[in-house]
């Protein structure tokens, strides 16, 4: 039996997010929780396998309690089971203490498994780090950006375009890839589909203590980046904004930003008189 | 670990155009950081015949030079490339380790940056030394609605990615001295348990999306069908190319290879111009390299108005019509 593992994250809704517009930064602990979409092309990639290769699929998840619904979300598209992680002290974990919680975690719940999906990056951090790092915790080969699995007994062939190569590769197993949105596209999920997976309860919820990790382990002062300030750069922007008759409007916005287009477009836009 | 030196290392990434201007970036970036550590500036390099890569280096600025050159190195190998990073800075400790954001370096710098148990920042758009002598590693995050500076003060070396294009490199001293330092290949690598099978490069696709100066991206806001037709033709016009969103392609008014976003292409412009899309993360993780962006929407508050240089409150279908107009008023002076 092909023992999957996905490892996913819940994200803020952007879109929704609520600002604090005095500082400019984002006030997390408001916003709405969604799976990120790259993980959700992982999840679709490992359905497939384990479809195809009678296989199970648990998904790890690292974050706030909130996070359950994301695991529920994933156990609705077809995952068999979910294992959350969360602890006030996993809080503020940067890439290096993530991927060494997420291993611990892996080694203790699902020792034996055969592949890792994670998706290729997250939309908040935007890091792209934490699968290649979780592969070197966990001692596995890893391949980032991989578009296409295909499996044989022990040896992965995987199919990736990096740096304007197509490139065709063979990776042992145990091991770990991180899947590129592009041709796994995730199933649709209905919220009654969601619902149901909530009355199947499947999920262990793991702290720092339940997994051996050093007692002292305290997420943000052990992780070697620190974040020493956080500032949004739309309020650097000037943000002109222009409103009025549609007319006037595009007038306005040659007279002030003409050269500006016309030198994008490689073209000069002589500006002229409007009567 | 403890540093031997304030040394400055970027790594050789040399495989495509890209990446070799990317390399060539960062040791224009390490001569600005250098001063201010007080170390040398050093390119490492690994593959075959890589001789030519060791002049550019030197020529662009590089003081020092380790090279392993052998014709098992000949593809591009993570596990062997990271095996053999991880020992060299073990033997040599710098103070900071610098790898272009290409597609191999965001594969590589976490794996090393793994091993040697420090600390990486990702997709850096600003690197500095403060007062302390640490580097300010300065990187977006929320498709580029925050930026962080990040520190990291106790681990070595301090490791960051950095996107081709965040800084200029130097112009070509064909007189530059450097110190080239030849290594030969260990002989206990690892077995690689990734192998290349196939490889090969992929056509040029005529002009893409994510090379040109002028895009035009619609959204759902600009009513129907036949109204989206006026996208294509501005950016025509404009000499420019088409992106659009999810819902867009969903509704069949333009093709999947359009689609701007997460899953779809990233852009970088010299001017965005932004047609009735609110700017849902999906599609403004890929637009935050845009220099300029002017976005059009009847509601000043959607996201993607709150992240343009110019908002202009308005019909998304009406103000594309005016701006076409006024356009090849313009062009026909």
């Amino acid at each position: 039996m092909l023992n999957l593992i996905v490892c996913i994250k819940q994200v803020p809704i952007v879109s929704e997010l609520p600002w604090d517009s005095k500082t400019g930064t984002l006030r997390r602990e408001l916003a709405e929780g969604m799976v990120n979409p790259s993980c959700k092309h992982a999840l679709e990639a490992a359905i497939r396998l384990s479809d195809q290769h009678n296989g199970k699929i648990t998904v790890f998840s690292m974050g706030p309690p909130m996070a359950e619904e994301a695991l529920y979300e994933a156990m609705a598209m077809g995952a068999n089971r979910g294992v959350l992680l969360t602890d006030k002290r996993m809080a503020g974990a940067d890439t290096y203490i993530t991927s060494l919680i997420l291993a611990r975690a892996i080694k203790k719940k699902c020792p034996d498994f055969d592949l890792v999906l994670c998706g290729d990056q997250t939309s908040d951090s935007e890091t792209a780090q934490v699968g290649p790092q979780l592969a070197e915790e966990l001692g596995i080969p890893g391949v980032t950006n991989v578009e296409k699995l295909d499996l044989s007994t022990h040896t992965l062939c995987l199919e990736r375009q990096t740096d304007d190569f197509l490139e065709i590769l063979e990776m042992d197993l145990p091991g770990l890839v991180t899947i590129s949105p592009h041709y796994y596209v995730p199933r649709h999920v209905s919220l009654g589909g969601v619902q149901q997976a909530f009355d199947y309860p499947n999920v262990d919820i793991l702290g720092t203590d339940d997994l051996e990790l050093d007692p002292g382990l305290v997420a943000l002062k052990h992780s070697p980046t620190k974040i020493i300030r956080v500032y949004s750069p739309a309020t650097e922007k000037e943000n002109i904004v222009l409103k009025g008759a549609v007319k006037r409007i595009v007038n306005e916005l040659f007279d002030r930003f003409g050269d500006r287009i016309g030198g994008a477009m490689g073209k000069d836009l002589k500006t002229h008189d409007h009567p | 670990m403890k540093t031997l030196n304030r040394d400055i290392w970027v790594f050789g990434d040399y495989r495509n155009y890209f990446q070799n201007r990317v390399t060539l970036q960062l040791l224009a970036r390490a001569g600005e950081l250098a001063p201010k550590t007080g170390g040398s500036i050093c390119a490492i390099v690994f593959g075959h015949d890589i001789g030519e890569y060791v002049s550019e280096y030197i020529a662009h600025g590089a003081e020092k030079v380790y090279v392993v050159d052998h014709p098992q190195l000949k593809q591009y190998s993570i596990e062997a490339y990271t095996g053999l990073m991880e020992r060299l800075i073990k033997a040599h400790r710098p103070e900071i380790l610098l790898i272009g954001a290409t597609c191999f370096g965001k594969e590589y710098a976490p794996k090393v940056a793994k091993r040697l148990k420090t600390g990486l920042t990702a997709d850096c758009i600003d690197l500095d030394i403060n007062k302390d002598g640490l580097m300010i590693q300065t990187s977006p995050s929320f498709g580029g609605n925050l930026i962080a500076e990040i520190l990291t003060p106790n681990n070595r070396p301090q490791i960051a990615t950095v996107r081709a294009g965040t800084f200029q490199e130097i112009s070509h001293n064909a007189d530059a001295k450097g110190e080239v330092i030849s290594m030969p290949i260990p002989d206990d690598l690892p077995m690689e348990r990734v192998r290349l099978i196939r490889s090969e490069r992929l056509p040029k696709k005529g002009r893409k999306i994510e090379d040109t100066s002028v895009v035009i991206c619609g959204g759902r806001g600009m009513g129907s069908k036949q109204k989206f037709k006026k996208i294509f033709e501005l950016a025509h016009l404009m000499d420019g190319e088409v992106g659009v969103t999810r819902p867009v392609v969903h509704a069949g008014w333009s093709g999947p290879n359009t689609l701007v976003g997460q899953a779809g292409r990233q852009i970088s412009p010299k001017i965005l111009i932004s047609f009735g899309i609110s700017g849902a993360i999906q599609h403004t993780a890929a637009i935050d390299d845009a220099d300029f962006i002017i976005a059009v929407n009847k509601n000043p508050n959607a996201t993607m108005m709150k992240l343009a240089d110019v908002a202009v409150v308005a019909d998304a279908n009406q103000a594309c019509l005016a701006i076409i107009k006024e356009i090849k008023k313009k062009i026909q002076l």
